[in-house]
């Protein structure tokens, strides 16, 4: 039917360009939600891991572990579809941005963790042996020194939410790529499947691409300092 | 001023520490000698509870030191000098001997500095207080973290073999500011290899091995007419 070089292929999403925007929106919306969400687990995770506590290490290992050895499509269905079942019906961009998060959190608390880990025993011994306690010690003295070894990593998993928005399809979602697919097998506006898939391709990269070279430059320049 | 009542320390079924008696009075300078793995670190660090005694009691001033108390008492009686100085990188050497009395003891950064300055001087490093520890040489580093320690004001200082980690030609700048500390009424407990130093600074030496205190006395005592021949064969390897 209709391929790259089709003028009326992609006059027709032009004419539907709201639909674009609207996915684009919903995707920057529920990856906000869900990178706060994602931030929020892994750093209280990501703490627990590195506590010393038995408790609260197990914890955070059975949640890394189960999060991360299951699929995010399943999690995603496993929620939405459940909660929708025992009567709590939630909408597909709060379960979207439940569910990434959830997902992410698992990611990011593995960041922390061993962010936190990098930073040898004796400055918390030193902290410690000053009389500071638990919030004092990280507050002052390792969160400032791991801050540096996490944050590239992070906002790796910054691009990763956004990318995995995608996943929000399988609950018939309201993001790019669900809108996208709408859109190119719509009865009234299918078939202009190449400029479609381009066009949100393009919004994807116009977004992730300055993530990861941000992220990239850091790590760099982390590897550089740490070589002098 | 620090008192140890039977106190016992496991890793896993490792028997560290066995049913150790120790009492430092204060003001005294107790230097902790012996081989290597007896368990020297491990007593030390029981007294500010980097390692949890299994059993027995670690009393700081009279008071039984818990897990509960423990920041409180630290902050107000001990401070550590460790092999590896452990200076915090990431901040300059007068953050470094301005944190602690800035966050816990409520200084004002003012007073902080004055005596981050006063001590700098102590150890002999008054120009260094913008640098970074990094850049300084093992001694320079370790100098710094005695002035850390002592920017507390704590009665108590431990010393965990303080000059271990340097290369020899800038132990003894380590040493001597720790004479120099030696003649203050500071209570000092010191793990350390340097016979010369536990000759001429202690008024009280232990020896431990296995995990026990197997012979402690004067300095006199114990490089003149040791009893134990473990110390007599440890004494004559080391000194020669
Ligand atoms: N965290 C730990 N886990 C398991 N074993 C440990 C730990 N710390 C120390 N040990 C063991 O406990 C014993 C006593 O160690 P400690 O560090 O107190 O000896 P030390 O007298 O200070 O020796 P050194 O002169 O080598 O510093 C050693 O056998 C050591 O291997
Ligand atoms: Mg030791």
């Amino acid at each position: 039917m209709s391929g790259i070089f089709s003028g009326g292929a992609w006059a027709k999403v032009w004419l539907y360009r709201d639909t674009f925007i609207k996915g684009f929106l919903n995707t920057i919306l529920v990856s906000a939600a869900a990178v706060l969400l994602s931030l929020a687990i892994g750093i209280i995770l990501g703490l627990m891991a590195t506590s010393g506590k038995k408790l609260f290490k197990g914890i955070s290992r059975v949640y890394v572990e189960i999060i991360q050895n299951t699929p995010l499509l399943l999690q995603i269905c496993f929620l939405y579809y459940a909660m929708a079942f025992s009567g709590h019906s939630m909408g597909i961009i709060p379960a979207g941005m439940i569910s990434v998060g959830i997902y992410h959190g698992a990611y990011m608390a593995e960041v922390v963790r061993a962010g936190i880990s990098s930073i040898p025993k004796g400055q918390a011994e030193a902290a410690a042996a000053s009389g500071f306690g638990y919030l004092g010690k990280m507050f002052y003295i390792i969160l400032p020194q791991s801050i540096k070894i996490i944050l590239p990593p992070m906002v790796n998993q910054v691009v990763n939410v956004i990318k995995n928005t995608s996943c929000l399809y399988i609950i018939g979602g309201a993001d790019l790529i669900s809108l996208t697919y709408s859109f190119v097998t719509g009865a009234n506006t299918g078939g202009a499947y190449a400029p479609a898939y381009l066009i949100s391709g393009l919004l994807f990269f116009i977004i992730c691409f300055p993530l990861s070279k941000v992220a990239g430059i850091w790590e760099a320049r982390l590897k550089l300092r740490d070589r002098r | 001023m620090i008192k140890l009542e039977q106190v016992n320390k496991y890793y896993g079924e490792l028997h560290v520490l066995k049913d150790v008696n120790l009492e430092v009075k204060e003001g005294e300078k107790l230097v902790i000698i012996g081989p290597s793995g007896s368990g020297k670190s491990t007593t030390v660090r029981c007294m500010n509870f980097l390692e949890e005694p299994t059993s027995g009691n670690v009393y700081i001033n009279g008071e039984k030191l818990t897990n509960r108390n423990k920041t409180k008492l630290i902050r107000d009686n001990l401070s550590m000098v460790f092999q590896q100085f452990n200076l915090y990188p990431h901040m300059s050497v007068l953050k470094n001997l301005t944190l602690a009395p800035m966050k816990l003891q409520h200084k004002t950064k003012k007073e902080a500095e004055k005596l981050a300055y006063h001590y700098l001087e102590v150890v002999g490093l008054s120009d260094k207080a913008h640098v970074y520890p990094t850049t300084l040489s093992g001694g320079q580093q370790q100098r710094i973290a005695i002035a850390r320690a002592l920017c507390a004001q704590s009665r108590i200082i431990l010393f965990d073999e303080p000059t271990s980690a340097l290369d020899p030609e800038t132990i003894q700048e380590v040493l001597d500011v720790m004479i120099k500390l030696a003649k203050e009424n500071i209570t000092m407990v010191v793990v350390t290899h340097e016979m010369g130093f536990a000759r001429q600074v202690a008024d009280r030496i232990v020896f431990m091995a296995d995990g026990q205190i197997i012979e402690e006395g004067t300095p006199e005592h114990f490089f003149e007419n040791p009893e134990n021949e473990r110390v007599k064969q440890f004494l004559g390897k080391i000194i020669r």
